[in-house]
């Protein structure tokens, strides 16, 4: 008798050891804690409005919570390395998925037409990798100052004024929040489907929170730039 | 093979002969994926097929293309069909860069009166590493059998089962189930997603099955698994895009996956583990 | 009436039903009686399945799970896409959930009568039996069959039943049912009871010292032609429709599987019972490469009509009242558009060769709703047929909202097979076969949806209960391709591949499969005479003469080729198509699907006649020349008394 393995057919793979949906919910739970975050910054941003000093306040007391209980900046090196975990593990969850879908489909067709998918969940890996690369920027900009004009012996105010008193700087920023904007709006709606919480019931509802929420949050964001831009602030 | 050969007449025609309909018929250039094998390379190549009725189905037409080749001495495109009405889940195109063409049906399912005269269609295989190319058109879809074996039913050995009103079940309920349940197990979903991601497929079983009252017992471990095997096989991780939903024949919902996520997320607080 | 076509052999008669009890004894005295393999001797015993529609899916996952070792195949490239999955209409049981005076010795009874007693009242009681436990079984596997508001399994009446007994999902349930018995055989192939052998082909049986011992197939993608071995084998390789080449049948269904084991010694029985459904999508043209069924559901709303003029070209609607002519309910006042599927077919028949047909080519007749659309509005209309109406429009271009439906009838089922006795056990010892590849229920013609009814009933219940007694003698010692039976079956497969890829003509395999398709239709189709299956008979050794010398088949052996494929299949059928004219010209009587012009009463219906052809015609197969040999087994009703089928 002969038993014949035919070719194309795959031998059975290596034991799992990957759980694809396991890591989304990583990417979703990830997202989500940079989601409040952004509040929360976003929030803390539009003190600019309330003044240099109250600005540069707000910086001094997030370094100073708790004491003299627990030492200087313990709270914000529990928050920075939070996130700081948080953004990896979103990263690696993304990056190895998407791993993943390239071994998937090696050879790519030679016509393919989008039917459903939107702009935003199509831009979500190249919009993530963008808008990872402006939070390095960022950090550098504002917190270290290394890549700021006014260097990085000033406060935090100051340096804020003098990068988007420039068009260039603002320019980038306003790039990476409208990418950033359409990374949640794709990402919020993706979230609750991946965490199982969407049906046909709701969905529609969840987009409608998911466009609102980013418009409002970037909205927030956006307003700091433009005011210094246009000189209401500083 | 020459683009103006004649397309073959028969001994006999069958009823209907309809001499009105050569006038009629359109002219397609086909640029067809060829491949020998699973370890050839492949390449488009293009065929013209002529007198196209826009009442043939879209295999129909294949088959005027395929006796012309036949005739001439050559392999004839190979695919994949069998019912060709819309339920084995045999047949599968990407026509023009979409999974089962324009029309959100199944490729037999699909007429050419979709198309006009002095168009050119594309035609490939679903391309997935986890459904390796057989020839040309025909793909290896035998992964997709093994999620099933991972998990897809429910343990009822023959001859152990109560009295079927011993459990009632809600229409609502078995409404949904069946929604899922009517998955045809065609891989459109694989083809059309970015990610080459077989989730849809999954999550209909997993929604049809865990749905049930008889599905309980073994909910956690049949997700856990089938979910496993899914990456074992190559399958691509789902990022919610919603291209399978899309290109489905049979209009499975995105919600199936919402509903896997659960469970499968469940399962996992609860403690269940794939089987290695 | 012997012909010089045929030649008369012994009697044949079954000897496992158990006839010395009551009929409704005589399964569970059967099982009682048979011998069994002890659990532990189980994985000793090899079985092949070949097929894994609902009789082969369902057969090979009980075996597995009873522990013997099975090993499975199909053509197909899953299980999961056997032609079983394109039933639509329901299944039917006799649970009595509507209270409606049914039981099983109802459809017992309503089964005889339909197969218009051409079927053993001993099969077809213990189909009735077993009905029961295929819906349990179904449910519990998670089948999500249509239910009522308050969660109990919801029936409909169907095929003209006048109780509700047919349990359904949608228009699905054959998709449903099929996805339980998957599912099932997915599972023990993941335990490993169950080894699995997709899109590989059999093409021969082997029989070793009068045994079945194995077959010979060919993987259809390598292209290699191997053997393999087994202490029984059973086909469930389903039904044989498309030697009529367009018939509501899939494109891979075939014969070959059973025509080949008929080479082999196994008998053919009522080759020509082919059950014609009048619910069809009418031809459309020459490029026509299969029909698909419209639920017969959907003569319970629509009437059926013919313009009164022969070539009344005129759009339907602009036709009025007083020139149509609703021939259904003229001829038959009292079941009007209800008739069963034989009558409405022939009658449709009738009118397009009057001339009053409509549609291309004048093979159609309207199918018409806008009196229930007047009736009971479009919505209702929608709720109820809407996904056939959509399939319609989809296949047709038409909108059936605005303009009738138009319908043809198209064959479907063919209630002939393999001759098999009460344990489903064909003429070779050790052959079993189960579904709609056998002959055994149906009689002459087959009620809607039994046909499910039955492979279930044969997979998950008949047939493991009953091959334990064959099996009990075995296992049947080792075997391999040096064995001068094997050797000489494998080089005939191989050699039949080599010669189909050398003739090298100039006609295509699919050329001559349409050609017998028209002969079969025309001659051997809805009404049969002497001199056309004379003809008939005349023209098929020239077509298959044709064929063998003058068929092109190109590409390769070794690797997939579907050309090489059917050319195969269109062999068979050649030869297959021969013993159905054989079978209907000898079988001078008109019964259920087979109707003989010469046969019929003063009004133009069917005409039985018991006291010449109240048997099962089994036929043996003799090599080319000599005629084939007619084995009667002769049909006594003890319970269901013989009458005449009227529906006036
Ligand atoms: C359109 C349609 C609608 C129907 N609706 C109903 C209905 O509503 N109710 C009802 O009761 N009945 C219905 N029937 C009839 C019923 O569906 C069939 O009779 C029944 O499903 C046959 O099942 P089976 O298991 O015998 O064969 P199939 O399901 O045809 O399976 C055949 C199997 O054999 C395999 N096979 C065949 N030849 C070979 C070979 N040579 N080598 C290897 N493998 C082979 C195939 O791969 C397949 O797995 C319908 C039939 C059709 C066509
Ligand atoms: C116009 C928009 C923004 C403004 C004006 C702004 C402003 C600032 C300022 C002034 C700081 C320095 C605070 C300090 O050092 O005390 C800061 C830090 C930071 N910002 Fe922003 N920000 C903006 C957008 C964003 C966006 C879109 C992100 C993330 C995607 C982001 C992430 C961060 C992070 C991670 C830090 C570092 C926090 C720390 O660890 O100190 N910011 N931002
Ligand atoms: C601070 C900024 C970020 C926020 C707030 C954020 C938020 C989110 C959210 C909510 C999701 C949806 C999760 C889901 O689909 O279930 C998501 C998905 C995603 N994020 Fe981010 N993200 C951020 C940064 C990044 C970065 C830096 C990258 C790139 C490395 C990235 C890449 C992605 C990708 C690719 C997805 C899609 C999900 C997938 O493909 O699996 N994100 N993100
Ligand atoms: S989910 Fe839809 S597209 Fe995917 S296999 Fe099932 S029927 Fe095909
Ligand atoms: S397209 Fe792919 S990413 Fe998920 S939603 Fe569908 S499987
Ligand atoms: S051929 Fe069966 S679904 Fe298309």
């Amino acid at each position: 008798m002969v038993t014949v393995t035919q070719p194309g057919q795959r031998r059975t793979p290596k034991a799992a050891k990957t759980n694809s949906v396991a890591k989304k919910a990583v990417v979703a739970v990830t997202g989500i804690i940079m989601v409040l975050y952004l509040i929360a910054h976003m929030i803390g941003n539009l003190k600019v409005f309330a003044g240099r000093e109250s600005f540069n306040g707000y910086s001094e007391w997030i370094r100073t919570i708790g004491e003299p209980v627990v030492p200087a900046q313990t709270t914000l090196t529990i928050i920075r390395i939070a996130l700081l975990t948080v953004v990896i593990a979103h990263g690696w969850a993304v990056v190895s998925l998407w791993r993943q879908a390239k071994r998937a489909r090696p050879q790519g067709y030679v016509t393919k037409k989008a039917v459903a998918q939107s702009y935003a969940s199509r831009t979500m890996r190249w919009g993530g990798v963008i808008v990872g690369l402006f939070i390095v920027y960022h950090i550098l900009d504002l917190t270290m100052g290394v890549v700021n004009p006014e260097g990085p012996s000033t406060t935090p105010y100051d340096r804020l004024i003098a990068g988007f008193s420039n068009p260039f700087i603002t320019a980038v920023y306003v790039v990476a929040l409208v990418l950033l904007g359409m990374h949640l709006r794709h990402g919020i709606w993706s979230a609750t489907q991946t965490l199982g919480q969407s049906n046909k019931r709701r969905e529609k509802t969840v987009n409608l929170f998911a466009l609102v929420f980013s418009v409002v949050l970037i909205g927030g964001y956006l307003v700091v730039p433009f005011s210094v831009l246009f000189g209401l602030v500083g | 093979m020459t683009a103006t050969q004649e397309h073959p007449t028969f001994a006999s025609g069958t009823a209907g002969d309809d001499p009105a309909m050569a006038k009629h018929g359109m002219t397609l250039t086909l640029r067809v994926w060829r491949q020998k094998g699973p370890q050839h390379k492949g390449k488009m190549v293009t065929y013209q097929v002529e007198d196209i009725s826009p009442d043939m189905s879209f295999l129909e037409m294949l088959d005027v293309l395929n006796e012309k080749l036949i005739l001439a001495g050559d392999d004839p495109v190979v695919f994949d069909h069998d019912c060709r009405e819309g339920i084995c889940g045999s047949c599968g195109l990407m026509i023009n860069g979409i999974a089962h063409g324009p029309e959100q049906t199944t490729t037999c399912q699909l007429h050419m009166r979709k198309f006009k005269d002095g168009d050119t269609i594309d035609i490939e295989p679903w391309r997935a590493t986890a459904f390796p190319v057989i020839k040309d058109l025909s793909v290896n879809r035998q992964a997709l059998d093994r999620i099933i074996q991972a998990g897809g039913y429910i343990s009822a050995p023959t001859g152990t089962a109560p009295e079927a009103h011993s459990i009632l079940v809600s229409k609502k309920d078995s409404d949904a189930a069946f929604d899922a349940a009517t998955c045809i197990g065609c891989g459109a979903c694989v083809a059309a997603c970015p990610n080459a991601s077989s989730m849809l497929f999954t999550s209909a079983k997993v929604t049809h099955l865990n749905l049930l009252p008889q599905g309980q017992p073994e909910r956690d471990d049949r997700v856990v698994n089938m979910i496993a095997q899914q990456d074992r096989e190559g399958f691509g991780g789902c990022t919610n895009i919603g291209e399978c939903s899309a290109a489905c024949p049979k209009g499975i919902s995105m919600e199936t996956i919402s509903r896997l996520n659960h469970d499968l997320l469940g399962a996992l607080r609860a403690g269940a583990r794939p089987k290695s | 009436m012997p012909l010089d076509l045929f030649a008369v052999g012994d009697p044949i008669a079954d000897t496992k039903a158990p006839t010395d009890v009551p009929i409704a004894e005589r399964w569970s005295t059967r099982r009682f009686r048979a011998r069994l393999v002890n659990p532990a001797n189980r994985r000793k015993r090899t079985v092949i399945v070949v097929g894994t529609g609902l009789a082969g899916g369902s057969a090979a996952a009980t075996l597995g799970e009873a522990g013997y070792r099975v090993k499975s195949f199909w053509f197909h490239d899953s299980p999961r896409r056997a032609h079983s999955v394109a039933a639509q209409g329901g299944i039917n049981a006799a649970k009595n959930y509507r209270n409606d005076g049914d039981s099983v010795h109802r459809l017992f009874y309503d089964t005889v009568k339909g197969g218009d007693f051409r079927s053993r009242e001993d099969n077809v009681h213990r189909l009735a039996e077993v009905s029961v436990s295929i819906i349990d079984q179904c449910v519990a596997q998670g089948v999500p069959f249509a239910r009522e508001y308050g969660g109990l399994l919801d029936n409909r009446s169907f095929g003209g039943a006048q109780v509700s007994r047919t349990f359904y999902a949608r228009g699905q349930t054959g998709q449903q049912l099929l996805y339980g018995a998957y599912q099932a055989l997915e599972r023990q192939m993941a335990v490993g009871t169950v080894e699995q052998h997709a899109r590989t082909e059999m093409l021969d049986l082997i029989v070793v010292d009068g045994r079945a011992r194995g077959i010979v197939a060919r993987d259809l993608i390598t292209g290699e032609v191997s053997t393999h071995f087994a202490d029984a084998v059973v086909l469930a390789t389903g039904g044989y429709s498309n030697v009529f080449y367009l018939s509501t049948n899939a494109k891979g269904s075939n014969t070959t599987a059973i025509w080949r084991a008929h080479k082999r010694g196994a008998y053919f029985a009522n080759p020509c019972y082919t059950q014609i459904h009048p619910t069809c999508i009418p031809v459309k043209g020459d490029y026509q490469s299969k029909l698909t069924l419209m639920s017969e559901s959907l003569r319970n709303d629509g009437r059926v009509w013919v313009p009164k003029e022969r070539g009344d070209t005129r759009d339907p609607r602009e036709i009025p009242e007083d020139e149509r002519d609703y021939y259904l309910e003229r001829i038959y006042p009292s079941f009007g558009n209800l008739v069963p599927r034989d009558i409405a077919s022939r009658q449709a028949k009738n009118v397009c060769d009057e001339g009053r047909g409509v549609g291309p080519g004048g093979l159609g007749v309207y199918l018409d709703f806008a009196d229930a659309i007047g009736r009971l509005g479009r919505p209702a209309i929608e709720a109820k047929y809407g996904n056939l109406f959509d399939m319609y429009a989809q296949i047709t271009g038409e909108d059936p909202y605005e303009t009738p439906m138009r319908i043809y009838p198209a064959v479907h089922y063919t209630m002939g097979g393999l001759w098999v006795d009460y344990d489903l056990q064909s003429t070779i010892p050790g052959l079993f076969v189960i579904g709609e590849a056998n002959f055994s229920d149906h009689g002459a013609n087959r009620l809607g949806a039994s046909a499910l009814m039955q492979g279930l009933a044969d997979g998950y219940f008949v047939l493991p209960n009953t091959i334990g007694d064959y099996l009990a003698d075995g296992p049947f010692g080792p075997l391999d391709d040096t064995h001068p039976q094997v050797a000489e079956a494998l080089g005939g497969v191989q050699a039949q591949v080599q010669k189909l890829l050398s003739v090298n003509g100039t006609r295509t395999p699919a050329s001559f499969h349409r050609e017998l398709g028209r002969l079969m239709w025309d001659l051997c189709g809805m009404e049969r005479s002497e001199e056309g299956l004379r003809k008939a008979l005349d023209r098929i050794p020239e077509i298959r003469h044709e064929f063998w010398t003058n068929v092109k088949v190109s590409g390769e052996w070794d690797t997939i080729n579907p050309t090489l494929e059917h050319a195969g299949r269109v062999a068979d059928f050649l030869e297959l198509a021969e013993l159905m004219c054989v079978d209907a010209l000898h079988r001078n009587e008109s019964c259920g699907g087979h109707f003989r012009a010469e046969s019929q009463t003063p009004e133009g219906e069917a005409l039985r006649d018991d006291g010449e052809y109240a048997y099962v015609a089994a036929w043996e197969y003799t090599p080319e020349g000599a005629p084939p040999v007619l084995h009667r087994e002769a049909l006594e009703y003890e319970y269901v008394h013989l009458a005449q089928r009227s529906y006036k």
